[in-house]
Formats: structure tokens, sequence, C-alpha cells
């Protein structure tokens, strides 16, 4: 009997739309997301993560109403992230049915809020995702920092030690994602991922760069990832979930049928 | 028509268990609800849970959760979820430690630190994931369940009850741990049958006409 590693799709949607962007640019229309969801869990995704990244408030509305027929119909986890920044935004998604949250941004500006959010909903429910970009150059020892805004805005942060602290706040999981790795098809990073995984107690979800089914093998043997999120392979029909399960069974790391 | 109560006693998202039991039951009533006569009048009770024993346990009694499950267990079917199935026990070491309901002899323990599997990576907690349920005895409630599904687990404690005989499913992590319990009136599990696709909805499906009987 042992604990299955997670194959965990991701849907990155704005305004009701499943969409993947490459580096956070170049958006693709990828399908209606209750329907991709469904799809994803039929298939035997271990968990769906949903991501939402409209901005204005008539796109919070649509999300809610998503969450709430992904949950109807979806029998697995599904972690809800994207423009958290309030106790009474988790409620609602919660509500709506999402069993996790994903905090970002506001984790950065307002490091408390997870200690009031894993307080207040347990930490079962707060995963806090982390964008980490490399700033060591080749010859220095590896470093990451931590960006917000989608990449945009450098926040001073080492990634190892943010990992650290919240978890000492209460995030009961991380979903690390790469910024220089996302979109680029070209495998996680999995220094990082490792260097993140082995600083902290709870699970790490690699993210960032999966462009085939050895990348999602190695986020877990050299990345000691807990679990595998990715978006386009299985978006666009490069792979399917049992595909991936099949792939990585083969390689001995135990996944569920 | 089968009326079913899930006690809300505002710990977690209870939706999801809701909607899984509406997902496969018929001529059904689902409420979500702490009110004491529509929990009284359902014929079958759900008791779920998340978070932190004392808040849980603080809201159990402030709302007489406690003595409402004592009389339902004489006449009804009770199912406990995750930190419903560890309030069910005598004491719980959560929060510097403390009492539950007492419905089962026994207690919760958390798992240790630094726990590491056969291959020697360390293992993180919460135990966090889908894992392999054992069917340590037969009962009703396992029909039509495969020995060894995958349930949906993420919980940081486990239920060690005081009678093995109580115990009719088993987990690891690495050690064995108790991964379902039963008595009379009483079927309780550590994982989360609303998350666990298949298998979990079957769980539920069985609960919807279980008599309570072992």
């Amino acid at each position: 009997m042992t604990l299955a590693k997670r194959i965990i799709p991701c849907l990155d949607c704005e305004n009701g739309r499943v969409v993947k962007g490459v580096k956070f640019l170049d958006i693709r229309d990828a399908g209606d997301p209750v329907e991709v969801a469904k799809r994803y869990c039929d298939q035997g995704a271990d968990e769906i993560t949903f991501l939402d990244i409209t901005a204005s408030h008539e796109g919070r509305e649509t999300t809610i109403d998503t969450v709430k027929a992904i949950a109807g119909q979806v029998f697995i986890p599904l972690t809800v992230g994207g423009g958290i920044r309030t106790l009474q935004d988790i409620r609602e998604m919660l509500n709506a049915g999402a069993d996790k949250v994903a905090i970002n941004t506001s984790a950065v500006t307002n490091p408390d809020f997870v200690k009031q959010a894993s307080e207040k909903f347990g930490s079962q429910c707060i995963v806090v995702a982390i964008d980490a970009k490399k700033v060591s150059a080749e010859d220095e020892p590896d470093k990451w920092e931590i960006f917000t805004h989608g990449g945009r805005n450098p926040t001073g942060l080492d990634a190892v030690e943010w990992a650290k602290q919240m978890v000492a706040f209460g995030a009961g999981e991380i979903l690390l994602t790469s910024m220089d790795r996302d979109g680029t098809k070209d495998g996680f990073d999995l220094k990082l991922n490792r260097a993140i995984s082995e600083a902290v107690t709870v699970p790490v979800i690699a993210s960032g760069g999966v462009g085939n089914l050895q990348h999602l093998v190695e986020g877990i043997t050299e990345g000691k990832a807990d679990a595998v999120l990715a978006a386009s392979i299985f978006h666009f029909g490069e792979y399917s979930i049992p595909e991936a399960k099949k792939y990585m069974a083969g390689k001995g790391i135990v996944v569920r049928e | 028509m089968n009326r079913v109560a899930v006690i809300d006693y505002g710990m977690g998202n209870l939706h999801s268990v809701a909607k899984a039991i509406e997902h496969v039951g018929e001529n059904l009533q689902v409420c979500v609800t702490a009110d004491e006569k529509t929990i009284m009048d359902a014929h079958r009770i759900i008791f779920p849970g998340v978070g932190a024993m004392r808040d849980c346990m603080g809201e159990i009694k402030r709302l007489g959760i406690d003595d409402m499950l004592r009389r339902l267990v004489e006449d009804r079917p009770v199912f406990g979820i995750c930190v419903g199935m560890q309030a069910l026990l005598e004491h719980s070491e959560e929060n510097n430690g403390i009492d539950c309901i007492g419905l089962i002899k026994g207690n919760v323990k958390r798992f240790p630190e630094n726990m590491s599997n056969e291959q020697g990576e360390r293992l993180k907690v919460p135990h966090m994931g889908w894992n392999e349920v054992t069917q340590t005895s037969t009962h009703p409630m396992w029909s039509g369940i495969a020995d060894g599904s995958r349930f949906y687990f993420v919980h940081s404690y486990y239920v060690v009850p005081e009678s093995a005989d109580e115990i009719v499913g088993e987990s690891s992590y690495p050690e064995t741990f108790t991964a379902a319990l039963a008595a009379p009136n009483v079927f309780a599990v550590q994982f989360h049958p609303e998350k666990s696709q298949t298998a979990g909805l079957q769980l539920y499906k069985n609960f919807l006409s279980w008599d309570g009987g072992c």
C-alpha cells in the first residue's frame, strides 16, 4: 500500500474559457472548463486545478458559476486559484465547491493572510502558489526569487526561504511554478523543485514546462515532487492522462490506475 | 423518501458531500444543516468535518451535536468522514489534547515527523492523495468496491480504536493505520468519499441502503 503520485491537469481560465499561453502571453483557446474538467476526471486525473486569470469583476461571477458547475460533476479534488485576496474570497470559492484555494500574490503582499486563512479554514485547503525565477548566474550557487503578477514583478524574496515561511504560516501544500520554464515544454526546473521539496514538510506540486511524459517522471524522481501539474500537453491532445499514467508506472512510479 | 442530513457545524465545504449523495441517490432529500429537528427527522446522518479539532469540538458542543449523535446512533445509520470520524473517538492529540465525543473507544494520534518509506524517501505530512484501502473485514458498506481501491486522503491525524474488531479498513503511511471503522449504526472513514470518484460514490450509494448492521 503506497500513496500514489498525483497527476493534476491545470485549467487556466479567462472569462469562462480554458486558455493556455506561453510564458503568460499568446493565449490559445482550449475549450469549455466544465467539459474539459469532466473529461480529465473520467480519464483518471487525480485532481483538477482551476486558475482564474480573469481580472474583471464580471469575470469573477463567471468563475464562481464555473466552479459550481465543475464541482457538481467532478468528484475528485478541485483547487481554485487566481485573485484570492480576502477570507471572503476563500469562503466564496469553498462554498462554490472548491476543495482548496491557491493563494499567490496576496501571500506576498500580506503573508499574514496565509496564517489567517489556514487558521480559519484549515491548512488542508490552503495551497500557496509560488512563481519563482532563477536569479543566480551560471557560476554562482543556485538562487531563485519570487515574482508576482504573472512573472512581471520581482519581490526580492528567496524562493526556498519563502516556501519555508509559508509552511510555517499554515500552507498545506505548495504549488511551485518555474517562470523560466512555464510554457516552454523544456521540462520542470528540477533543481528548484528539489530544493523546495526538501526544504518543506508539506507536499509540493511541480509546475511549469512539461513538454513530454518523461518530464513528468523527472519531476517526481529528480524534482522530488509529490504531484505534477501540466496543461498544454493534455489540452491539445498530445497525450492523455491514461498514457501519462501508463508511462509513469512503467518507470516505477506509483500512480492510481 | 430517503431523508439524509449532512451535519453542518461550520467546518469546511459540505456542498461536495451533498452533491455526491445527490449524484448517486434517487427519491432523496439531502439537507446540509445544524438544525436539531431536521437532523432528528432524517433517516440517515452524514457527519463530516475538516480543520482543527479544537474548533470542531467547540462548535459540536456549542450546537449540541454530540448529544444528538449519541441519540442518533441508537436507531439510524451515521456515516463519519475525516475529522467527523476522528471526533467520534474519545480523545485527540491535536491542539495539545482535546476531548472528543467518545462514541467509539480510542484515541486520535498524529503521524510522526521525519517518516520515510522503504526506499528511504521522506514522507510528507499531511498524508495527501490517493492511497489504497484494504478491507480488513466484510461489511455491507464495502459492497461493489474492490478490495485495495484507492481513496483520496488529506489528514495529519488518524484514529486508533481501542477494539481492533471495529477496524474494517486499513491503509499505510508507511505504518498501517485505520482508514475505516464500523460499529452498530456507525461507519466512519478517514478519507473523503466525495473526492474519491467511482469508489467513493459507491460508498455513498451503499450508505443510502445500509440498515446499520455489520
